[in-house]
């Protein structure tokens, strides 16, 4: 993407993310999880019977495992699922024109700023409205290229082959009871392939959305980066505000082969009644890089570890993310790398800010197997208090079963000072820019990586978190 | 009313807040407009703590007395106030902003006194950046490092006079900027002062030092000694030459308490 090109309209403010869009759902699943919902889902979406098994078997095994005792506080959760709709699908057919997208749901992206953002930059969008991919294009030349970047459904539909291979390979629906969940409900989301060799200079971008009150998102994406080939996959998202609590639970499947290069960016923005509770994964190969970069500001509790198996020679994992918590939210995230062949490096950034009463946790894990020489980790967390009442935790688990390798960790936590404080408003600054400034120049080593309308958007969304926050 | 004292301070007693360390013990002082003063002191002498209780640092209290600014009760306002109307404090020891640049921070400085919907002009800031730090002898890419971050002593100072140039303010406090600096960055300092002063002449500048050392680039209209939070002597720049001479010794009178 031109770093030069100046994105205007993406000024999201704060009004925009209570707005609700009036529409009738073609079909909504009834309340809770049960085998007749899994059927109905598979039945909707006119699947083959292998993935209709996988999905049962997969509830299965989503009723047999206890709910974590880790993590974040989940006890509110088991009301919360019995409330939830699991599967709701606005309209019937795929749209690929921005002109046949309906008025109402075009109405929504409108107050996102899609339709601007894509007239200037954004080249190819699958946005997910509610559980199906609504809008879905392409750059002609990605088409002409090879790649594939459709909805997860079209990917099982059009390339039946390549989806059964890879689909469930890197995160296996008993992996933990929510990839559980995920696999017997999953609807919508991405399935991508990018053709060996195939360099991408323009990221694939897919935003999405939660619309329907108390309905449970679901999404699952595929993706395959073929040998050396170079590619940066953004999924942005926001949620209207609601009273009730909701639910996300999402599975992220990469598939980095030798030589491949990948990036995956979130910036995630649930709104603060949201439990988001993702399972995202990627098989490194052979001399192949993956790199994870991950912003949570939302949501009421976020869990959410972003993880690089390193298992080819060579191979290279960095998990980068920021959290943010404000009053009553707690951001549990961090990374996990796992060096299963010699010669692997990875590193995980991790930085978060908790305002008021908000409580971010860091939980990582760094894992060197034994015959993994010269394997090398470095691993940071950084933690920055904005009040007396902010809270941050650190649990990196660290597990070494070669001695000839290299892991190093570090961690920080930092106040705003009364002297900070005080040396920007001598220059002019009132305390909410000044905080403003702080927290920006905090993240800012991460916030670089950002594709710039990206950077400005999380910008702008820190500046509004941070009004208020003084006391 | 322009022959007005830009600055009149009337019988200050300070103390540390919350706690009952009293500082100043009834300061008096007048500052006009594009006038030069310095405070000389020993440590200890309440001369910083005075410069802070000009820029609104939330560690002091002030007991009595009052300070107008242009007329108008200075301790009444909040610090980006104070800022914003044009009162400038030099730090001591200035403070890191990790992973801001020093012209964006300067940028975001500049866009907090403009008013809604109104924008600095990122061209007219670039060049205005440019040309000061040409005038303090400051490599251009200086403006892109993080806020005092890793910075040694001199630099952070040449950064305080950065600030200090692009934010033009009306009263300039200046406290020990000259501590810890060579003899070559001391000149490139007092280049600095010197031009901005011609540039606005009624720009009016306090410096605060322990040394006459910088008084011999700067020199001052007016010269005042603060012993034990008080002006024990007030009177040109002979002062300062005769303070070079005898030191601090002179002015030692027993506590009064």
């Amino acid at each position: 993407m031109p770093q030069n090109e100046v994105v205007e309209g993406l000024d999201l403010d704060r009004y925009k993310y209570h707005f609700i869009t009036e529409d009738e759902p073609v079909f909504r699943s009834g309340r809770g999880l049960n085998e007749k919902v899994v059927r109905e889902i598979s039945a909707q979406k006119d699947e083959p019977e292998w993935m209709l098994e996988f999905r049962l078997k997969a509830l299965k095994i989503y009723n047999a495992k206890p709910m974590p005792t880790w993590g974040g506080d989940l006890s509110n959760l088991e009301s919360v699922l019995d409330q939830i709709y699991f599967y709701v699908r606005p309209q019937d057919k795929m749209e690929r024109s921005w002109d046949d997208v309906p008025p109402n749901i075009k109405e929504t992206f409108e107050k996102l700023g899609i339709p601007e953002a894509e007239q200037k930059v954004l080249a190819g969008v699958g946005a997910q409205y509610e559980s199906e991919m609504v809008y879905h294009s392409l750059k002609e030349e990605w088409e002409k290229k090879g790649v594939i970047f459709d909805s997860i459904e079209d990917g099982l539909k059009n390339h039946p082959e390549l989806f059964r291979e890879h689909f469930g390979t890197v995160i296996p629906s008993a992996d933990n009871k929510f990839s559980a969940m995920n696999s017997a409900v999953w609807s919508g989301g991405s399935f991508v392939y990018i053709p060996p060799g195939v360099e991408l200079d323009t990221p694939l971008q897919a935003y999405f959305r939660v619309n329907q009150e108390q309905m449970g998102q679901f999404e699952r994406t595929l993706i395959i980066a073929d040998e050396g080939s170079k590619a940066h996959y953004i999924e942005g998202c926001t949620a209207p505000v609601y009273s009730t609590e909701s639910f996300h639970s999402g599975v992220i499947e990469i598939v980095v082969k030798p030589g491949a290069h990948f990036r995956y960016t979130t910036i995630q923005n649930w709104s603060n009644n949201m439990y988001n509770l993702v399972t995202q994964r990627a098989l490194v190969h052979e001399n192949a890089t993956m790199e994870w970069l991950d912003g949570n500001l939302g949501s009421k509790l976020t869990m959410k570890y972003p993880s690089c198996y390193l298992l080819g020679e060579g191979a290279h994992g960095s998990v980068l993310s920021i959290a943010y918590s404000g009053d009553g939210q707690h951001q549990d995230t961090g990374g996990k790398v796992v060096h299963a062949a010699p010669n692997t490096t990875s590193q995980i950034v991790s930085k978060s800010i908790s305002k008021g009463t908000g409580r971010s946790t860091y939980r990582g894990l760094c894992q060197v197997h034994e015959g993994s020489v010269n394997s090398k980790s470095n691993v940071e967390c950084d933690a920055l208090l904005i009040n007396d009442t902010s809270r941050t935790d650190t649990y990196p688990y660290i597990e070494i079963d070669e001695k000839k390798s290299n892991i190093g960790h570090e961690a920080t936590v930092s106040k705003v000072g009364d002297e900070q404080l005080f040396y920007l408003m001598s220059r002019g600054m009132n305390e909410e820019e000044a905080m403003a400034l702080i927290v920006r120049g905090f993240i800012e080593p991460i916030a670089k990586l950002l594709p710039l309308e990206y950077a400005v958007e999380l910008n702008r969304l820190i500046e509004l978190e941070m009004e208020g926050s003084v006391g | 009313m322009s022959d007005s004292p830009i600055l009149s301070i009337k019988d200050l007693h300070a103390k540390v807040a919350d706690e009952d360390i009293d500082i100043l013990h009834g300061v008096n002082l007048e500052i006009g407009r594009g006038e030069l003063h310095a405070i000389m002191g020993p440590n200890g002498s309440g001369k910083s703590t005075l410069a802070k209780i000009l820029a609104g640092h939330p560690g002091y209290e002030t007991t009595s007395g009052e300070v107008l600014y242009e007329g108008e009760d200075l301790l009444e306002l909040e610090v980006d106030e104070r800022a914003q109307k044009g009162v400038f404090l030099a730090f001591q020891y200035p403070v890191e902003v990790p992973g801001v640049s020093i012209a964006n921070f300067l940028r975001t400085a500049l866009q907090a006194r403009l008013g809604e919907g109104e924008e600095v002009d990122l061209f007219d800031f670039q060049d205005e950046l440019l040309a000061k730090m040409e005038i303090l002898d400051m490599d251009p890419s200086f403006a892109e490092r993080s806020v005092n971050d890793g910075f040694s002593g001199g630099e952070k100072k040449r950064n305080e006079i950065l600030q200090m140039a692009v934010l033009k303010p009306k009263l300039a406090l200046m406290d020990e900027t000259d501590s810890g600096l060579d003899i070559d960055a001391l000149q490139v300092v007092a280049k600095g002062v010197k031009r901005l002063q011609e540039e606005d002449p009624d720009m009016s500048v306090l410096i605060i030092t322990h040394y006459q050392r910088v008084l011999q680039y700067i020199e001052p209209d007016h010269v005042h000694v603060m012993i034990g939070g008080q002006l024990v002597r007030s009177g040109g720049a002979e002062v300062a030459a005769d303070l070079e001479a005898q030191g601090y010794e002179q002015f030692k009178t027993p506590a009064t308490g």
